[in-house]
């Protein structure tokens, strides 16, 4: 079949499977965070670690527990990377060192799995399994907790209590992630995604490296991680083998930030709430599919970096899919896009990935944008402006803009730094405006916790290392903390009611409005530093 | 500073929790599910034709260039504008068209490509089709028998590839 037929056919799918498990994962990702009742291996792990689930916390203590459980994961993280000649199936890849083992610690904490190493040659089986894949998991459930404590934030008055923290971090794992994980692992193994503890395989006489890769592989895209068990990422047949493997994990990586939409409508009483936000995603969505898929297509050298398999309708879709959540896995090598494709890749990101974003921070991200749009709305009209019953006063707007501006900040220092520095010409791959591009590509990607890269850029190097580090940190903290203090100060609101001067926020006119905040944020924010790298790429 | 002193502490206990969860019993169970038969062949990547790697000899196919150092994967991650990398491709054309004694206009794009993984199994069929002759030759088959061979091993649902693994494993079996 022709290509374009090929690409709305594996589109269509994607959509269609999408649309079936939209209401059943959405509702019942609603019933996890309100439901009563704890499972026995819940119970089992408060008591063991001696919290009390039944036990509401402030927005301070919550964001408390969120940072020293980051900070614990950190500090272990880091310990295992640097004590890896003692672990069993290590493989002698030795101890890690100290540059990479903090960048690469934050970097799966922070949910962005950037990788400055090459996992074949640097990490054996036992620190990707006891490190990596259990921050893949509670990465993602450290998202999803802080999304529902802003969505309670709207839909609670007159308290200032956002839940457990505890809770919602093991009921995120256990109910959600973990099953759909387990089932996953194996339909991926049918598929033939790979699984195994040896170090390689012997292939026509020569040994290529294989891995645990489908217990990784699969929450890698279902928490919108994106780290690769093996260095090409979902370009590497063992961990993505064919067209359908493909399309499972473009589904993964799509479905929970997707659904998340349904669980906010319900949760917030009013599902319309939800439909409008996913419509929003999903217009930003098609259109820069369109733009990937056909700068792509009429590109130079349209294979170079690409799988034959995957073809470039299959290529584009990936991409898209996964700079417009927090992703960051490849089926394709990004650096080698054209100038227009590989900066629609990078402005994916730099909308502050909400197009649907990561797991949980694709929705508290769409829903802090939300509510600058009725903030500049409100000041259109001159009107206090209110969303969901909740009043945007000088505290929500302000825990709103530092959210907003906190990803632009760090990213834009920390490039600006690295494209004067003198060391970083030689960390190139590309000269001219591509090389500004690699560098760009890479503060966006970690300042928004992507992950992805325009791979030929060097990082290994003691700037790189601690400065993408710090960019991860504060990309992921910052906002964390902004969006709890915006929703202990919501909670503590009371409801206003609904009048003839409020501005509805189900139809076209806000979707409208949200989008255009979308984009003229991300568009006033960085177009000087575009119009050098990208843009002047692709006009040559 | 207390409350988050405390937090860690019962952020480190959930942590150890979880990592023998998530990071041990999830990973194992997964890998003890995938030695069932069916699966196993599969988890194990016995006798792979998921990959492929460049064999010595001109009776075989040739696979796509790759940019990887085994037992690592990776790609080139050039850029379309590279002028190096272009003079390279110009190159990679030049020798596929004096190998295969062809018009260089006829080498397709995925011929003189690096793949993403340096692993990539497939080739186009059109670039299948530009190795028949000489594999006829080299491998003392009869041109009809290889193009039999290319047609077996030819496949896909969105996009049409040839498995250059498989089949250069049926030209071993059919010398």
């Amino acid at each position: 079949m022709s290509p374009l037929v090929a690409g709305l056919l594996q589109t269509g799918i994607l959509v269609t499977a999408l649309a079936v498990v939209y209401r059943p994962l959405g509702d019942y990702m609603a019933r996890v965070f309100t439901a009563e009742h704890h499972l026995r291996v819940e119970r089992a792990i408060y008591r063991f670690a001696r919290v009390n689930p039944d036990a509401e916390q402030k927005w301070s203590t919550y964001a408390y527990g969120v940072l020293g459980f980051s900070f614990v994961g950190i500090v272990f993280l880091y310990v295992i990377q640097r004590a890896q000649s003692l672990l069993p199936f290590g493989f002698d890849r030795g101890n890690v060192g100290p540059g990479m083992a903090f960048n690469t610690a934050i970097s799966f904490v922070a949910n962005t799995n950037w990788q400055s190493y090459v996992p074949e040659a640097v990490l054996g089986h036992t620190v990707q399994m006891i490190g990596l894949t259990v921050q893949n998991f509670v990465s993602a459930a450290v998202g999803l907790a802080v999304a529902v404590a802003l969505v309670r934030g709207f839909v609670r008055h007159q308290t200032d209590r956002l839940g457990n923290f505890w809770v919602d971090l093991v009921r995120g794992t256990f109910r959600i992630l973990l099953p759909i994980a387990f089932i996953g692992a194996i339909v991926l193994i049918a598929f033939g995604v790979t699984m195994s503890l040896q170090s390689g395989v012997d292939v026509d006489g020569q040994v290529v490296a294989n891995a645990p890769v489908a217990s990784q592989e699969v929450v890698k895209e279902l928490g919108t991680n994106g780290g690769g068990v093996l260095n090409a990422n979902s370009a590497h047949p063992f961990e993505n083998p064919n067209e359908w493997t493909n399309l499972i994990e473009i589904f993964l990586i799509l479905v929970i930030p997707v659904a998340l939409t349904r669980t906010f409508g319900r949760l917030v009483g009013d599902r319309k709430q939800g439909y409008v936000l996913l419509s929003v995603m999903a217009v930003i969505w098609t259109a820069m599919l369109a733009i990937i898929w056909a700068a792509e297509a009429n590109g130079v050298r349209p294979l170079e970096g690409k799988e034959l398999r995957f073809g470039i309708p299959g290529s584009a879709l990936f991409a898209n899919a996964t700079t417009g959540t927090s992703t960051g896995a490849v089926n394709s090598l990004h650096d080698s896009y054209t100038g227009l494709g590989g900066g629609a890749a990078l402005l994916n990101m730099l909308f502050g990935e909400m197009t649907p974003g990561g797991v949980g921070t694709g929705l508290y991200s769409i829903l802090v944008m939300a509510i600058i749009a009725m903030f500049l709305a409100g000041l259109m009209v001159g009107r206090t402006p209110e969303y969901l019953g909740k009043k945007l006063g000088r505290r929500e707007v302000t825990a709103a803009a530092v959210s907003i501006l906190a990803m632009p900040t760090v990213l834009l220092i920390g490039a600006g730094i690295a494209a004067v520095l003198p060391s970083t010409q030689a960390a190139l791959n590309n000269p001219g405006e591509h090389g500004l591009s690699e560098i760009l590509y890479a503060y966006a990607s970690a300042s928004n916790n992507n992950g992805s890269a325009f791979g030929g850029i060097t990082v290994t190097s003691d700037w790189f290392q601690s400065s993408l580090g710090l960019c991860m940190l504060f990309g992921r903290f910052v906002p964390i903390v902004a969006v709890l203090a915006l929703a202990g100060s919501l909670a503590a609101q009371k409801k206003v009611p609904v009048t003839a001067g409020t501005l509805p926020t189900t139809g076209p006119l806000f979707a409208t409005l949200l989008t255009g905040s979308i984009v003229l944020v991300a568009a006033l924010t960085f177009v000087p530093a575009l119009a050098l790298g990208p843009i002047a790429e692709a006009l040559l | 500073m207390n409350n988050f002193l405390k937090q860690s502490w019962a952020g480190l206990r959930i942590l150890l929790a979880l990592t023998v969860l998530l990071g041990v019993l999830y990973p194992l169970s997964v890998w003890g599910v995938s030695r069932i038969p069916g699966l196993h062949a599969n988890a194990e990547a016995v006798d792979t034709t998921l990959v492929a790697v460049a064999r010595e000899g001109d009776q075989y196919f040739v696979p796509r260039p790759s940019a990887a150092t085994l037992p690592a994967s990776g790609g080139s991650n050039k850029g379309e504008l590279n002028e190096d990398y272009t003079s390279v491709v110009a190159e990679r054309r030049t020798e596929i068209a004096r190998r295969e004694g062809v018009p260089e206009s006829q080498v397709p794009q995925d011929a003189v490509t690096a793949s993403a993984s340096g692993l990539d199994p497939h080739i186009s069929p059109d670039y299948a089709a530009l190795q028949v002759p000489r594999v006829a030759r080299a491998s003392g088959l009869p041109v009809e028998e290889v193009r039999e061979l290319v047609a077996a091993h030819t496949g896909g649902t969105f996009t049409t590839t040839v498995n250059v693994t498989a089949l250069n494993r049926a030209i071993d079996s059919a010398r």
